[in-house]
């Protein structure tokens, strides 16, 4: 089956893959150090030294930006990773097992539901002290039950076919086809989800980090940056423009990637959304 | 149907009870003594000792959770540490606050967003709808923080219209809805974009079926056709979008508040999470959460009333 890639997974993707080249380039080279205070260079407009000017300590803004942007991606990954892990394999032990242990996982999915990461967040902050660890953590939870559900309803396809029914037939335990036969064709929805996750997961490391309940200074964040320029809109509104702009590229470039893989490995979605 | 409505509501109640357990032992259990806590951990172990039979905490675990919730379900939250008077008075003082914000900005949801994807379903194909599509896209890809950042950006620095945050209290109606103009606007406008798009969505759905286009060939006027025979087939996507989005409005007040500046209950969220007052940060994501899960039971029993062909089956 051959069709063209739709012109969303191209923006997407260009978008996605910029942006990891732009982390991964301020890993080992930005303009500037973006630790290095200048104060009396604070404030500086875009010049050829600093392209998008410097901020109030004099800071490069835009080495704020790149090293900020690994911070970004580096949260929704674990994050992602961690809650996406655990939820699918919530959701495939739900769909081989049947019985209670799918009751319970539902039951603990509709749960997580009751929860905004925002709410987890928070009370973790009450407990330990906000930190960014807290905040990969409340967003990893978040994760799971969309997880679960996800690989749940997509295994639950998967064992109707014929060949899990042959392996079934030929003596397979559950366990074994569910390594061997339902994970590797539930890939395709799992890597979807993660992807549209990762937008999801971007915007809420954002969030929390401007409300103080993620990075910490002196990491650099986007979400940090924007609440420092907050107060200091009558002084420098641009400085409250920028690191939006990144968040924004960010989780388009994710949203735009998960929605153009949805649409390649699930043509019927994509006939009926369109 | 009474079997749906109370199993359902015994599913509820189920899952406030469940609830009520996640909070309490995140709060209680897990960080270790809640005294340490509250006194940070320079404090002396008298100190320590006062503070534990003050707030009950000598208790066992079980008898704590008990008395907790006891108390809280005749409304009484205890007592703040840090402010020193009972919590429900403190959530008092802010409901007239955040229950409006929360209102209005529900309000606007659905007003803005069910109005701009029937437009863009009506225009499939056409520029209107191209337009209404790439805003919600940006909609959803666009943080409600840095949205109310830009709107104070232009409408208080720059054109000083609107105040750019805080508010003066229901004293003055106009002076006070003039300050919640602006985070109405940043709760619903990000918002509004995902309910556009599925109700554009369930729209087309329905448009493609065999009666739209019998309604149609009889010659019905269009508005007549998507008022009376689209948009009530297409409602069931619709109310749950809107179930989900009043926990995205009421977790989104959380942030607007910070932003603007508003002294509604996210910000004394904030403020009891500086001040270590655990038990009022207790209080509030309970609530916090006990709305959000109200919704969706609301959202439950609302799919019945739409459509009656589940009532059968449930009978």
């Amino acid at each position: 089956m051959i069709r063209r890639a739709p012109v969303n997974l191209w923006i997407g993707g260009a978008l996605v893959a910029m942006m990891t080249a732009i982390a991964l380039l301020s890993l080992v080279w930005t303009p500037y150090d973006h630790t290095l205070l200048d104060i009396p260079a604070k404030f500086a407009a875009p010049s050829a030294e600093h392209w998008l000017g410097t901020d109030q300590l004099g800071r490069d803004v835009v080495s704020l930006l790149m090293a900020a942007s690994v911070n970004s991606l580096t949260v929704a990954f674990v994050a992602v990773g961690l809650g996406g892990a655990i939820g699918t394999l919530l959701g495939l032990a739900a769909s081989a097992w049947g019985g209670w242990v799918e009751a319970i996982v539902m039951r603990l999915v509709d749960l997580g539901f009751a929860f905004p990461a925002l709410l987890f967040a928070i009370m973790l902050a009450a407990a330990f002290g906000p930190s960014l660890s807290n905040a990969i953590l409340a967003i990893a939870f978040i994760n799971i039950p969309v997880f679960a559900r996800v690989a749940r309803g997509a295994a639950n396809q998967i064992w109707t076919r014929d060949f899990v029914l042959a392996g079934q037939a030929a003596g397979m335990g559950r366990a074994a086809l569910t390594r061997d036969h339902i994970l590797p064709n539930i890939a395709a929805p799992i890597i979807v989800q993660a992807t549209i996750e990762f937008a999801v997961a971007i915007l809420a490391e954002a969030a929390l980090s401007y409300l103080g309940l993620g990075a910490q200074p002196p990491m650099p964040s986007w979400g940090r940056m924007l609440s420092e320029a907050q107060t200091l809109m009558y002084l420098a509104p641009e400085l409250a423009i920028y690191p939006g702009l990144c968040i924004i590229l960010a989780v388009l470039g994710f949203g735009l990637l998960g929605d153009g893989l949805r649409d390649v490995t699930d043509p019927r979605l994509a006939r009926t959304r369109a | 149907m009474q079997v749906f409505l109370l199993r359902r509501s015994l599913g509820f109640l189920a899952t406030l009870f469940a609830v009520s357990v996640i909070v309490f032992l995140v709060m209680n259990v897990l960080p270790g003594d809640p005294a340490v806590t509250i006194l940070g951990i320079d404090s002396t172990e008298d100190a320590r000792a006062a503070l534990r039979a003050e707030l009950g905490l000598d208790r066992p675990l079980w008898q704590r959770y008990g008395a907790w919730v006891w108390d809280a379900v005749r409304g009484d939250f205890g007592t703040s540490y840090f402010f020193r008077v009972p919590v429900s008075e403190l959530i008092a003082e802010r409901l007239p606050l955040t229950l409006p914000l929360a209102a209005f900005g529900m309000l606007a949801t659905v007003t803005l967003g069910v109005t701009l994807g029937i437009i863009a379903a009506a225009q499939h194909g056409r520029p209107g709808d191209w337009a209404i599509m790439l805003l919600s896209q940006l909609g959803i890809a666009i943080p409600a923080f840095w949205l109310s950042i830009l709107l104070v950006l232009l409408f208080a620095v720059k054109l000083r219209w609107l105040p750019p945050g805080g508010f003066p209290g229901w004293d003055d109606p106009v002076l006070a809805l003039r300050s919640l103009i602006l985070p109405t606007a940043a709760l619903a406008l990000v918002q509004s974009a995902v309910l556009a798009r599925v109700t554009r969505s369930s729209a087309l759905e329905v448009m493609r079926l065999d009666f739209v286009r019998t309604a149609r060939a009889t010659g019905l006027a269009p508005r007549r056709i998507l008022g009376r025979h689209i948009l009530p087939n297409a409602l069931v996507p619709i109310v749950t979008i809107v179930g989900m989005q009043v926990a995205g409005v009421v977790t989104g007040t959380i942030v607007i508040e910070n932003v603007f500046y508003l002294p509604g209950l996210g910000r004394l969220v904030f403020q009891s999470i500086a001040n270590r007052d655990l038990f009022t940060v207790q209080a509030l994501v309970v609530l916090f959460a006990a709305i959000v899960v109200t919704a969706n039971f609301l959202v439950d029993i609302a799919y019945v009333l739409i459509d009656p062909r589940l009532k059968g089956r449930l009978a």
